[in-house]
């Protein structure tokens, strides 16, 4: 049952050379896989390489009751609004702090490179200033999204306790659905 | 993953190429193949050879450098090979190319177990869950080496309490700990995902790997929990219940948010970390004595120059992953609290013998290791570099175990009938 895997290699070795954020792709696109047909489950991918989070395509069943697919689009927004933050910040940190190396070199008045042809690196002293300069810059974001973090997370586990308890009773109450879906904490 | 980029590599492979990307990709693929075929170095130079007769390989590079450094002694590894010339710089912005290259830094072949766990972690997986791995996923997700950690200083408080060993309490109060211990660190892992997901340290943890899903990891802690709990309140005593409740309480809702939030999360920290010896003590005698403020005292000043000093050297992926801590935002004062503390432990050591814990032999033997831990904090606080902050992280490792060890030999033999003399009127502890 090994699905056919088309990876996204437009994906690898790919360097955001532009100083725009990358465009938020969408998910089909962005991942190039589908599971064989006959899959029941979700799958779950590789780190994303912008934003080191692992995106899970769903399993739709046939008879999909409301609460699954109020779940399901809960879930895969959360994963798309976590996918453009975390892209966004990786983007924005190595972009401020290449910025941040070379004002510093050139400062000096170093260049870039040094004689060797290698890339220039500051201190960990002198780096220490842009990480506190960085985490104190976006502090309110980070504060707003780790609010509506935890309240997705705690919507997203009470949806899908409910769900498991409607489809365990269904079962216990004799009623089928027909699509072999796992029951209860198996997902 | 290779994420901490060499750049010496980097550069060395820059300066190597003088052609544009086509060289780069064809070169890619040259050492992509060599190492997946294990050709030796002769034949790969000979490849290299064969299809660009000016350019010198990086493997040709490496060996000449090897030559070079063998016959020069002294040198350290870095030293470039003065015979050869170096070709104009060029601009390699591709990371797939740095981590090829990073494949082959000793010119053998990848081990065929790293290579085939390198790939099967880019492979898409089903998301359900295999029960042959649960065990070890529950160890990953209870953080089973801190919980074992969390229970050896909680059963050492156990032990330091000036009563009658009792095994039975004993028992019950290790394993009370200890579910308590994996409930809070499974909640915890429950809220930070996609923050875990960004760290290297954390990104292989169970939940952002998809092993299991967020409502099992919850209703695993409950399980752990729930009874872990209530054996301590029902097997134990109702106090040390009530601590091992307050301690998950402070560790899932207010360690872990506020580490996003204020440096603060370093002091709450502490406090969860001297909370189980506290346990443990007051599992012994059933009440929170002098004695366990003590015990609890030494893990929360010992908490400052072991995180203070770890934090040091992981600054770049806290301050990329939005997290507050003091090595990033205050670097000073994380010099200054390590130090501070670590001296302390000095002091507190001095208080075993006037707190009836210890004989007044403890202060005397332990000052080596707490004058050596002392003296690495202030090397610590002095040059502020990675080197040092790694020597204060190891030292910490090691030192917390010998000290409790020593405290546990040192300890105050009481005679059955001078139970109620244990707790004698004290001075205020300054922690």
């Amino acid at each position: 049952r090994r699905p056919v895997e088309k990876l996204s290699l437009c994906c690898r070795g790919h360097r955001q050379s532009a100083s725009r954020p990358p465009k938020h792709v969408p998910r089909a696109e962005r991942t190039g896989f589908s599971p064989a047909a006959a899959s029941k489950c979700d799958w779950i991918g590789p780190p994303d390489r912008l934003s080191n989070l692992r995106p899970i395509i769903y399993h739709i069943p046939e008879n999909e009751t409301p609460l699954e697919r109020t779940l399901r689009h809960l879930r895969q927004d959360t994963e798309d609004w976590s996918h453009e933050f975390w892209t966004n910040q990786n983007f924005t940190f190595s972009k401020e702090k290449e910025e941040h190396v070379r004002s510093q070199l050139s400062s000096k008045g170093l260049s870039e490179r040094d004689d060797d042809g290698r890339k220039r690196t500051l201190s960990s002293e002198e780096m220490a200033v842009f990480y506190k300069h960085f985490l104190d810059k976006n502090m309110t974001r980070h504060a707003s999204y780790n609010r509506e973090w935890y309240g997705r997370n705690f919507t997203i586990t009470l949806l899908m306790a409910r769900v498991a308890l409607h489809n365990t009773w269904r079962t216990l109450t004799g009623q089928t659905r027909g699509t072999g879906r796992e029951k209860g904490k198996s997902t | 993953m290779y994420k901490t980029p060499c750049s010496r590599l980097t550069g060395v492979w820059k300066c190597l190429l003088r052609d544009g990307l086509l060289g780069v990709s064809v070169q890619q693929r040259l050492i992509a193949n060599a190492s997946r075929s294990h050709m030796s170095v002769r034949s790969l130079i000979q490849l290299c050879r064969k299809n660009q007769t000016e350019w010198i390989t990086f493997q040709h590079f490496c060996f000449l450098k090897r030559q070079y450094v063998k016959s020069s002694s002294g040198l350290c590894q870095r030293a470039g090979p003065k015979q050869e010339p170096v070709a104009s710089v060029l601009d390699d912005p591709d990371d797939s190319v740095v981590s090829q290259v990073q494949q082959i830094p000793a010119l053998k072949p990848e081990p065929e177990a790293a290579r085939a766990a390198r790939l099967e972690a880019r492979q898409w997986k089903e998301l359900k869950v295999e029960y042959s791995d649960l065990p070890g996923i529950y160890a990953r997700l209870s953080k089973i080496k801190l919980t074992a950690l969390v229970v050896t200083t909680a059963a050492a408080g156990f032990a330091m309490a000036p009563v009658p060993f009792d095994p039975v309490t004993f028992l019950m109060a290790s394993v009370g700990t200890c579910l308590s211990s994996c409930t809070a660190n499974s909640i915890n892992q429950y809220f930070e995902v996609p923050f875990d997901s960004n760290m290297n340290r954390t990104k292989n943890r169970p939940l952002v790997r998809g092993q299991i899903s967020p409502l099992h990891a919850v209703s695993f802690a409950l399980a752990c929990g729930i009874p872990g709990v209530t054996l301590l309140t029902l097997g134990v005593n109702p106090l040390t219940g009530f601590l091992g409740a307050l301690n998950i309480f402070l560790y899932t809702c207010c360690y872990t948010p506020l580490k996003r939030l204020s440096i603060a999360n370093t002091w709450v920290g502490a406090v969860v970390g001297a909370i189980p010896p506290v346990m443990g003590w007051t599992a012994a005698t059933g009440s929170l004595d002098p004695g366990a403020l003590l015990l609890g005292a030494f893990l929360f000043s010992w908490q400052f120059p072991h995180f203070n000093a770890l934090s040091w050297n992981l600054r770049e992926d806290y301050s990329r992953g939005g997290y507050r801590m003091m090595s990033v935002t205050h670097p000073s004062l994380c010099k200054r609290v390590a130090l501070r503390h670590s001296v302390g432990l000095i002091g507190l050591s001095a208080l075993g013998p006037v707190l009836d814990v210890t004989t007044w032999t403890f202060p005397l033997v332990s000052l080596p290791i707490n004058l050596y831990i002392s003296y690495l904090a202030f090397r610590f606080y002095h040059n502020g570099d990675r080197q040092n902050a790694r020597k204060l992280f190891f030292c910490s490792l090691w030192h917390l175990p010998m000290l409790l060890l020593l405290a546990l030999t040192c300890k105050k033999r009481h005679v059955p009938q001078d139970e109620a003399a244990v707790a004698p009127s004290t001075p205020s502890l300054a922690l």
